[in-house]
């Protein structure tokens, strides 16, 4: 057993989970508290990369191009929001599918207008593109221990939010009883805002965040849109907590099948076999995962009990 | 009443003529335009137009008509749209094609209807070997050929222990037993990772283990949108200057155009292989690459140039009939001659239909303006015929 190779993975598998926490949060709030089914929430992901790659090359600098493109996401989700995703709350969610799978066309189609169809790349600043020697063996890119340091100050800060702010009370509030809490005088509509509002800011910064690794590229939100709701699910729709958890536990899994399951698979079967065998399984192993949390707790890991 | 229907079916008949009488040579090109490898297709559907320039949109005497049409990335999209140039649009060839497994699930629409299937890029195995058809040509090369060769000069350069990374399709894996083939060495290692609309583009997990397993160098295959992205990490993975990278299809004036827009100079000097580069020295090659440059600012790919070669080879067949494109005996028999100029020199035709060519070493330097371009280094191999062709019996 090669240790180090392990802790590597373990770093890589935390890096991917604290990506997918990102997108999941924002779209566990969303459908958890208003109640929709955003698909078009990978277009968020990927309308913050494409910015931040325009951005990038205007300041010529990553950090200003992100700072830049963080508002910029959070006024095209406010606008989705207002023109699109407001005249849905009262449909059932057939329509929600329907009209944000057209938003994922229209985003598409539009990206492609105006960028071609070419990948953006995001050139990172020298202080970033390094490696970062945490043990004599252990070297990890510094970019990817910078996005596990961003994500989990994104994740601490959500936290806060969340249980120590009015907002967040309200949030939880309309987590757990829509119909209460706008009985009780809270403007439902603008809480509704302001969550999509944040959703959008969130999964646009993952689309930042991985830009620089994989490019900016037309349709890369709706590959990992599925593996969020994925984390969603598993976690329990609405909860932070769980899309954290659940977020880290896809990240690992589906980091360790990569790394591992092929060795594993060559003890009982001829090498072949486990080459052609082992990607196949190890893209399943998130899906897996998630058949039997829902066997043993239908509603996640966190999900609301009375909802 | 009766007249007016007899005057409205002769004039329907009238107008419907033109279509049946076939005086011009229609031309189906099938290929990605949409999704991150449509920057590929566009490249293409370029080419072709610069080839179709240069011959005055004129074969055998005719006119061609030249229909595009995009395939989404998605085999069972590749085949709608080969069955929709076959029955609606009855085309004389289907050209383009970029991916094997889009080739495969479209060919047997083309060839059971009748027409000549030329791929412009994708070469998978069975084609060249027990699925090979009269009908169908590549104007580009069988899938292993290319890898075979960057096997010999991985052997050349000393290399011992090798790691290898590919796509999970159908090319992936003839690209890896390509390599297999005429490696010496040992493979310490091999990844295939998920590939198509919704591909894997985050290597982490498999460059961490490559650099754990000791190989001194690393061969990948990743086209289009992936190569970028694969270099990018093999960077930040801090591997340059360690395992060196050899690639297949790899870095290509696509992608070295965004390289080197980000200022990603860690792909200059890195090695590769093909049948042709854009300083091959030919009168046909220095037209086309002149041509491409003047039209869209930058270098040509390989797809590019193998799309204007499936025009010429086309053109060569027409010509050889005068145009009467129902002679498909006599097409048959001139396109498989290679008699016409090609961006990578004079080629034959196997039995099979796979150019038998040569295969060169190239490197990514600057040009004279600064530009990045894949430069012709040495040859490899040379006439170097695929592997599965006495499987093929036509």
């Amino acid at each position: 057993m090669d240790w180090t190779l392990l802790a590597v993975q373990l770093l890589n598998g935390l890096q991917l989970g604290i990506l997918l926490f990102l997108l999941a949060s924002g779209l566990t709030l969303i459908f958890g508290i208003m109640d929709v089914v955003n698909l078009a929430h990978g277009s968020l992901y990927m309308a913050g990369a494409f910015l931040c790659a325009t951005f990038t090359q205007w300041f010529d600098s990553f950090l200003l191009g992100l700072l830049a493109a963080l508002p910029a996401v959070a006024i095209i989700g406010l606008l989705v929001e207002l023109i699109v995703i407001r005249r849905l709350y009262q449909r059932d969610h057939l329509d929600h599918v329907l009209a944000t799978f057209g938003l994922i066309l229209a985003f598409d189609a539009l990206t492609q207008m105006i960028w071609g169809p070419d990948g953006q790349v995001i050139p990172l600043p020298a202080w970033l593109d390094g490696q970062v020697m945490l043990t004599a063996d252990i070297v990890l890119p510094t970019y990817r221990l910078a996005i596990i340091t961003t994500g989990l100050l994104v994740a601490i800060g959500l936290f806060v939010l969340v249980t120590r702010t009015r907002l967040g009370m309200r949030i939880r509030a309309g987590a757990t009883n829509r119909t209460m809490i706008s009985a009780l005088g809270i403007n439902i509509g603008m809480l509704f805002s302001i969550v999509f509002g944040i959703g959008a800011v969130l999964a646009g910064l993952a689309g930042m965040m991985i830009a620089p690794i994989t490019e900016a590229s037309i349709g890369m939100g709706n590959q990992i849109i599925i593996v969020a709701f994925v984390v969603i699910v598993i976690g329990g729709i609405g909860s932070i907590k769980g899309a954290f958890i659940a977020a880290i536990l896809v990240g690992l899994i589906d980091t360790m099948g990569r790394s591992y399951l092929d060795v594993l698979f060559k003890l009982f079967m001829s090498a072949q076999n486990a080459e052609t065998s082992a990607p196949a399984i190890s893209a399943m192993l998130i899906y897996i995962l998630m058949a039997v949390i829902l066997a043993v707790r239908p509603t996640g890991l966190f999900g609301p009990r009375g909802h | 009443m009766k007249l007016r229907i007899v005057l409205l079916s002769v004039v329907a008949t009238l107008t419907a003529l033109p279509a049946a009488a076939a005086d011009t040579v229609k031309i189906g090109f099938v290929t990605t335009l949409t999704t991150p490898a449509g920057a590929i297709g566009r490249d293409m559907v370029e080419a072709a137009n610069i080839a179709l320039d240069h011959i005055g949109h004129k074969m055998g005497g005719k006119d061609v008509e030249f229909i595009v049409e995009d395939d989404g990335f998605k085999p069972e999209i590749g085949k709608q749209k080969t069955d929709k140039l076959v029955k609606q649009d009855d085309v004389d060839f289907i050209t383009g094609f970029i991916w094997s497994h889009v080739l495969l699930a479209s060919k047997k629409s083309a060839l059971d209807g009748g027409k000549f299937l030329i791929s412009a890029n994708a070469g998978p195995s069975p084609l060249a070997g027990k699925a090979c058809h009269k009908n169908f040509f590549s104007s580009s090369w069988q899938n292993d050929q290319n890898p075979m060769a960057t096997g010999e000069v991985l052997n050349s350069k000393g290399v011992k222990k090798l790691y290898i990374m590919s796509p999970n399709y159908a090319a992936g894996k003839n690209m890896v037993s390509g390599v297999e083939r005429t490696f010496k060495g040992e493979v310490v290692g091999k990844d295939m990772t998920k590939w198509g609309k919704d591909m894997q583009l985050d290597f982490s997990a498999e460059l961490a283990k490559a650099k754990a397993s000791g190989a001194d160098a690393i061969f990948v295959f990743y086209p289009g949108p992936a190569g970028p992205a694969f270099i990018k990490q093999y960077e930040q993975a801090g591997l340059r200057g360690t395992i060196p990278l050899y690639t297949v299809f790899t870095v290509d004036a696509l992608s070295l155009t965004r390289l080197q827009k980000a200022g990603l100079g860690g792909v200059l000097g890195s090695w590769n292989t093909m049948f042709w580069a854009p300083d091959l020295d030919n009168a046909t090659n220095k037209r086309f690459v002149a041509d491409f440059k003047a039209k869209t600012g930058r270098y040509p790919t390989h797809y590019a140039a193998q799309a204007y070669d499936a025009i010429m080879l086309i053109k060569s067949g027409v010509d050889a009939v005068d145009g009467n494109t129902d002679d498909q005996d006599g097409i048959r028999a001139a396109m498989s001659k290679a008699d016409f100029p090609s961006v990578r020199g004079k080629y034959r035709y196997g039995p099979n239909h796979f150019p038998i060519q040569n295969f060169y070493l190239r490197t990514v330097k600057a040009d004279a303006n600064g530009d990045w371009f894949v430069s012709y280094v040495s040859t490899v191999l040379t006439d170097h015929q695929d592997t599965y062709y006495d499987q093929c019996h036509l």
